[in-house]
């Protein structure tokens, strides 16, 4: 089984390692001439104003909350979608509960508005 | 040392280092990234311990999902970013008493406990087929207490929503 | 051995991928050339073949401009978590059936694991943090809206991806991906391939959706819509480490062409194949030039929408990540359980 897993794990080191050497790569081939101007930030177009670590939108927030939610339920989604031929009608009358409360609570968080984006 | 080994300490050390940098680090946001190898670290273990249902959803639910909630949050909260937190050292006396009873218990757990090693290996081709056998029938009532769970949950979100409107 | 194995088909595989991008993205532009009536790069070399190969000397020549309020470390990790999560997405796709060399039987995937489809999924998942980081570390406002929203886009169309597949796992009652081919070799009413595209229509097309939103294709690229966001969460970026983004974005369109080849379209199956009495040998080339084809067709469809639609709005794309692909691949999952049992 680990077997199964080694050339994985080395292809996200052949993966991080040609990451890290093309950007080293480029900083020793590339030149360096800094000056004050050219690391402003945004520099070719206005000056920003203020920091660009400000507050957003809590709307991302609970789209991040949402998904998680639903996530969850994929995830259990999964095993029984593997097995749900030897469960028969009784796991699918299950899953369907299972899936019918939670979208339950999908539809009222639409009527809620959570899903607008405005 | 086996490949198994060199595996397994490089996924050790990636957690505990990258937990480590989440502990100490005085950037909140330095924090939240490293979270990021830890939890990910983590999942390769899972996958040591032949889990790797178990590592996906890990990668899954927690990397995928309560990471992005986590820097989400942390994003969201104005000025934190360039605060130096300060980590004071202070209450020092019941810290060690807390801590020494916590790290105490952990160890006497460790040591006290007569660690199953399954005589033969566990047929990994079944790990999720059998998560599922299990899940809709042993422990049926948790699985669809969990429904209600992740239910109430929405409706907790949709909280947020309402807030939003009226401000 | 069996490392050795394993390496030569990693090598193989990135070698692949690699060359891939250099033509991919040549294509592309020679093709929104020809949609727009222009004429498209074709000086360097013949036809302009060698165009991308003197971009990429072109972008490692150039200096590494990292803004004095951005913060250099994670500015130069997020492009690595771009890429290596760009490279890493391959490892679980049969490029083809088995094939016998040197006396030895050699699977054509890098690595035969038994969640092999739910490991797509967990790595693209990962995807959202070399955007994020960009965004964030770049200091700067277009670079981290950009970064916002990719990371709410991409996990939003994360569970139609993952609900899509559902339906194709019913339908395989498996995980693993050189399965799911394998059921796909057989034939419906005895003629027509039993490719899921066909079984399983509505998982194809809300898949397809969801994979140009993952990509960050037009009309989904929000993250870097140009005329809003000037370049998103790689503004602040130069040189190489931009070409990284760049690199990952085509790897990423391969990939997800290669996942929508495997899951629908039948993967290395070529239908009737088998009576053309070929030898193992042959027969196995001609499949994995068969996969390959297929992901040639659906990178060209691929390139063609990007240069025939405008970009969404972003209430629109989230209204229609949650409001139709979601509901619409949920049903698609109980509905396709309900079918498979009552027959």
């Amino acid at each position: 089984m680990l077997d199964n897993y080694i050339p994985i794990f080395l292809m996200i080191a052949v993966g991080v390692l040609f990451g890290i050497i093309m950007v080293k790569l480029n900083e020793w081939l590339g030149p360096k001439r800094p000056s004050e101007e050219k690391l402003t930030t945004y520099e070719s177009g206005m000056e920003p104003v203020r920091t660009a670590r400000e507050r957003f939108s809590v709307k991302f927030y609970l789209v991040a909350v949402l998904f998680i939610l639903f996530d969850i339920e994929v995830v259990f989604l999964y095993p029984w979608a593997v097995s749900f031929k030897s469960l028969g009608w009784l796991g699918f009358v299950t899953m369907t509960v299972f899936v019918v409360i939670l979208f339950l609570g999908f539809v009222y968080v639409w009527r809620k508005g959570a899903l607008e984006w405005d | 040392m086996d490949l198994y080994a060199i595996i397994f300490y490089l996924f050790a050390v990636i957690t505990l280092g990258s937990a480590t940098i989440v502990v100490f680090s005085k950037n909140v946001v330095y924090s939240a990234f490293a979270l990021l190898f830890a939890l990910f670290g983590v999942a390769g273990l899972y996958v040591l311990l032949m889990a790797d249902f178990l590592a996906i959803t890990q990668l899954l639910v927690y990397v995928g999902g309560i990471l992005v909630l986590v820097l989400f949050g942390v994003m969201l909260t104005t000025k934190v970013f360039d605060v130096q937190m300060k980590t004071k050292t202070i209450q020092m006396v019941p810290a060690v008493a807390i801590l020494g009873l916590l790290s105490g218990t952990i160890v006497g757990v460790f040591w006290s406990t007569d660690w199953y090693i399954s005589e033969n290996p566990i047929d990994v081709a079944k790990t999720a087929p059998q998560i599922g056998n299990m899940l809709l029938t042993t422990y049926l009532l948790p699985f669809e207490i969990a429904s209600v769970v992740l239910l109430v949950a929405l409706i907790g979100a949709a909280m947020i929503a309402r807030r939003e409107r009226k401000g | 051995m069996d490392i050795l194995i394993a390496s030569t088909k990693i090598a193989v595989v990135l070698a692949a991928m690699l060359t891939s991008v250099v033509f991919l993205v040549l294509v592309e532009r020679r093709m929104s050339a020809f949609i727009q009536n222009r004429i498209g790069p074709n000086r360097v070399g013949p036809y302009g073949l060698l165009q991308s190969v003197a971009d990429v000397v072109k972008l490692l020549m150039k200096e590494d401009i990292v803004p004095a309020k951005a913060n250099k470390p994670l500015h130069d990790l997020a492009p690595i978590i771009s890429i290596a999560v760009a490279m890493t997405t391959f490892a679980v796709i049969p490029f083809g059936n088995a094939i016998e060399l040197f006396g030895t039987t050699i699977k054509l995937q890098i690595a035969d694991v038994n969640i092999g489809i739910l490991y797509i999924l967990a790595i693209t998942s990962l995807g959202v943090y070399g955007l994020t980081l960009a965004g964030w570390s770049s200091n700067n406002k277009y670079s981290l809206l950009g970064g916002l929203r990719s990371s709410a886009q991409m996990i939003s169309y994360e569970l139609s991806m993952g609900l899509a597949i559902i339906g194709v796992i019913l339908m395989a009652g498996t995980l693993r991906l050189d399965v799911i081919v394998e059921k796909q070799t057989e034939y419906l009413l005895g003629w027509l391939p039993a490719w899921n595209i066909f079984l399983q229509p509505v998982a194809f097309i809300t898949f397809f959706i969801a994979a140009f939103a993952e990509t960050n294709r037009l009309p989904f690229d929000l993250p870097e819509a140009e005329p809003e966001l000037v370049g998103g969460f790689h503004t602040e970026y130069t040189g190489l480490k931009f070409g990284l983004f760049f690199l990952a974005e085509y790897m990423n369109m391969i990939t997800a062409s290669a996942i929508v080849v495997t899951l629908f379209l039948g993967g290395w199956h070529l239908p009737y194949a088998d009576m053309l009495g070929l030898s193992g040998f042959a027969l196995s080339i001609l499949q994995v030039l068969t996969f390959c084809g297929k992901i040639v067709l659906v990178l060209l469809f691929f390139i063609a929408i990007r240069w025939t639609l405008p970009r969404f709005r972003y209430d629109q794309l989230m209204s229609l990540g949650w409001k139709v692909m979601l509901p619409l691949t949920l049903a698609n999952a109980l509905v396709t359980a309900l079918i498979l049992l009552a027959f």
